[in-house]
């Protein structure tokens, strides 16, 4: 079960590593914003599969916190003034 | 193994293969609204998969109840997220194309 486990963690670690490719690649500021919502989900599901295989139940807790910092992402984004100039392309 | 290991595996398995369509749709698909529906659903069914997993696993209702706490604050968070991003790229199509 542990390497199942261990598998599992390493196969969405490298879901998040591909997500960075939509980071590079843009070509707007929403789409990096999607990477960083799929940032939000992924690395939950990573911490809980961790707090499970190594015993240590506080990383539940980070996870919970993490995920109450992905709601407040997305409002921050789309609370950025408006005067704030397109990146370049 | 026992009954309920088996289980929690079939269900980190499948739940491992809703992350992998999120990330393969926010990859492939065309523009911010199509990324948008790959990604916060199945992502959302594949962190319910895993935490359901997860629970299983544990054996403890508290952290079952833990788990689910996380899964509905992290189906509350890509909700809000997904349709403020999408509001966003639909009033400001100059920065969306």
């Amino acid at each position: 079960m542990n390497a199942l486990l261990t598998g599992a963690a390493l196969f969405l670690l490298i879901n998040l590593v591909a997500g960075l490719v939509r980071v590079l690649k843009g070509p707007t500021r929403a789409d990096r914003m999607l990477a960083a919502l799929l940032f939000g989900s992924t690395t939950v599901a990573v911490l809980l599969i961790l707090a499970e295989l190594q015993g240590m139940a506080a990383l539940r807790d980070v996870a919970l916190l993490f995920v109450l910092l992905a709601a407040i992402l997305g409002v921050a984004f789309v609370g950025l003034p408006e005067a704030h100039p397109e990146d370049p392309e | 193994m026992s009954m309920s290991e088996a289980a929690a595996a079939m269900l980190l398995l499948l739940g491992c293969l809703f992350y992998l369509a999120g990330t393969v749709g926010l990859l492939r698909f065309p523009d911010v609204h199509a990324r948008l529906h790959a990604l916060t659903k199945a992502d959302n069914v594949g962190l319910m998969l895993v935490c359901a997993a997860l629970a299983l696993l544990s054996g403890s209702l508290r952290v079952a109840a833990l788990l689910g706490l996380i899964w509905l604050l992290g189906l509350l968070a890509a909700t809000v997220s997904a349709h403020l991003i999408a509001r966003h790229a639909r009033r400001h199509p100059e920065a969306h194309r």
